[in-house]
């Protein structure tokens, strides 16, 4: 049997492939970094790429393997999404402001990665601070979509989403506030996992709501996600916001039956607002899940409609307060010749951020103003238990939730950049998942007048590997997941 | 709730943000527009709702006080803007009384 190109197989074919010495991780990271120069200058999906440290790591990784102390992990290249502070390298977030920006230090999942042994292809562009679901706002210029240059690749991960569909790395780390991973996994007909709150740590990924950031892999396969997040998970003392909760090994479970699961489909997911030939395809999906052994039985979260309303109230509001550090005095971007310090503030904020992030410090500065408090954040604060309550109160009769990632496949370059909550609404299945701080994870379902769509799988708290179950379980009798965009085979 | 022109720059101010006047006007409809689409939680009665600010209801951690960094002061003067004598350098904030 002929072996696939690198570039289409999945991290245990090439970890496999390493330990094996079938290649070496030099060979396997320049590879990708063929790819990068050969197709990135129309993804755009690497804001820096780190040819040099990813060779020297590669040459690293090989000694290890030759001298058998390697990891599941040790060799595969990696790219990591520009919002993770990398020691030594530019980490911009997207952002003018921090296009000087040399982190002083590593994230702590960056040096999980560096531990573990993988190879930083680059920094992956995104929209700026993590604000956007298209990477339209980015600094850098917008990502495109692998599976047709004229659409956005989603967003806010973009880049990480665009790279992995186009081969350009084979696994990528998001970030997902309010579907940030999901939503482009979707779009791009890959798999993206945000794990429960607090699940990775935080440390050294730039803030942009608290309370709801979460980091993840965006992979192929759930297999990879699962593996990925083996070595990432856990406990953290530098994030105070980070989790005690054990880490189990979630390949263990991976080929555990799925017979009898109680899949809970939210009625309130499958409305007229979900495109119809998309609907379609999610209900071939599910028959798939059906066919597997599990059950399938309506369930209602009826405070949906509230869910983008209160996200967008509490996370500006967080995002007000987490990007005031910007100020042009100790790092990031200086405006020229500041008459007083106020004017240093105020041209440094106004030329250093775009648009989009300048609205959401504003309604967030609004809302937490004096007078205000009350009446919008914890009013919203209040509607995130009853959110929150719908799922807990779902659960006590279903295993898991499955429904839509988002209601479109990828629009088209510049449809929504000028109406902000035409793009807000495009995360509307992801973000309530955020407000609950439930791991969810979407798997590609299928096409759409050739375009990925993607499944959303939504768990309890700390239930990634039931996630990564059902994940892994619809890709061994699917295949959706091995498509590769034309262009980029 | 409607925003006003003096408003945006009143927020605009609170938030140390420059706007170019030429702007004003397209921030006071997109933020009038966000606020009339996220009042919709008034439609609930949380009269008997307790807040929640972490998804899982964690309490915040604190750590023991305790020294665990070293000094890198010169590695995070790297950074900025302006700098000399390891200080950050901005515009004079005392005036002169003439």
């Amino acid at each position: 049997m002929s072996q696939s190109p690198l570039h289409q197989q999945t991290l245990s074919q090439l970890a496999s492939g390493l330990h094996k010495k079938s290649f070496s991780s030099v060979e396997l990271t320049s590879h990708f970094l063929d790819r990068i120069k050969q197709y990135d200058n129309q993804l755009n999906s690497y804001i820096t790429v780190c040819d040099k440290t990813a060779l020297a790591q590669a040459k690293a990784a090989d000694e290890r393997l030759a001298q058998g102390n390697a990891g599941p992990l040790t060799g595969i290249p990696i790219g990591q999404k520009d919002i993770f502070c990398t020691q030594g390298i530019k980490t911009s977030c997207g952002s003018k402001m921090l296009d000087n920006f040399i982190a002083p230090y590593s994230a702590t999942l960056i040096e999980k990665c560096d531990t573990a042994g993988m190879v930083m292809l680059g920094k992956l562009n995104m929209d700026e601070f993590a604000m956007g679901s298209s990477t339209e706002n980015s600094f850098y210029g917008p990502s495109k979509n692998p599976w047709d240059e004229n659409t956005v690749p989603g967003g806010s991960s973009g880049g990480s989403a665009a790279a992995v569909a186009g081969g350009l790395c084979p696994i990528a780390t998001g970030t997902d506030t309010g579907g940030s991973i999901r939503q482009p996994a979707s779009f791009c007909g890959i798999t993206g996992l945000k794990p429960t709150y607090g699940r990775i740590s935080r440390y050294g990924m730039i803030a942009f709501a608290s309370s709801f950031d979460q980091a993840g892999p965006m992979t192929r396969t759930a297999e990879d996600a699962a593996l990925f997040l083996n070595a990432v998970a856990g406990f953290d003392p530098k994030d105070s916001t980070s989790c005690e909760e054990p880490v189990p090994d979630y390949t263990q479970t991976l080929n555990d039956s799925i017979e009898g699961l109680t899949l809970g489909l939210p009625k309130e997911y499958f409305t007229d607002d979900l495109d119809s030939s998309i609907a379609t395809t999610l209900n071939d999906a599910i028959e798939a899940l059906k066919k597997l052994g599990a059950k399938v039985k309506e369930v209602s979260l009826p405070h949906t409609d509230y869910a983008v309303p209160t996200y967008y109230i509490l996370a500006l509001a967080e995002c007000s307060s987490n990007l005031s550090r910007y100020d042009g005095v100790r790092f990031g971007y200086r405006c020229e010749n500041p008459k007083n310090l106020t004017d240093l503030y105020e041209r440094s904020r106004g030329e250093g951020f775009a648009d989009e992030v300048k609205r959401r410090i504003m309604l967030g500065t609004y809302t937490l103003s004096a007078g205000y408090y009350d009446a919008y954040y914890l009013k919203a604060q209040k509607v995130r238990r009853l959110i929150a309550q719908d799922f807990h109160k779902a659960f006590a009769d279903v295993d898991m939730l499955v429904c839509p990632t988002s209601p479109t496949t990828a629009f088209g370059l510049g449809e929504k950049t000028s109406d902000p909550i035409s793009m807000y609404l495009s995360d509307i299945y992801t973000i309530a998942v955020n407000l609950a701080g439930l791991p969810g994870m979407s798997i590609p379902a299928g096409f759409v007048n050739e375009k990925p769509i993607g499944l959303q799988l939504i768990g309890q708290h700390f239930q990634e590997s039931k996630l990564l179950n059902v994940g892994h379980q619809f890709q061994t009798v699917t295949d959706w997941h091995s498509n590769m965009p034309a262009n980029y085979r | 709730m409607s925003i006003k022109l003096e408003d945006v720059v009143k927020i605009a101010h609170l938030a140390r943000l420059s706007l170019p006047e030429s702007t004003l006007e397209q921030y006071a409809g997109q933020l009038s527009n966000i606020l009339a689409m996220v009042e919709k939680v008034n439609e609930l009665d949380t009269e008997q709702v307790e807040p929640l600010a972490n998804p899982l209801d964690n309490i915040q951690r604190l750590r023991k006080d305790e020294v665990t960094e070293t000094d890198q002061h010169n590695a995070f003067m790297q950074n900025a803007p302006a700098s000399e004598a390891g200080v950050f350098l901005v515009p004079k904030v005392i005036e002169t009384i003439e």
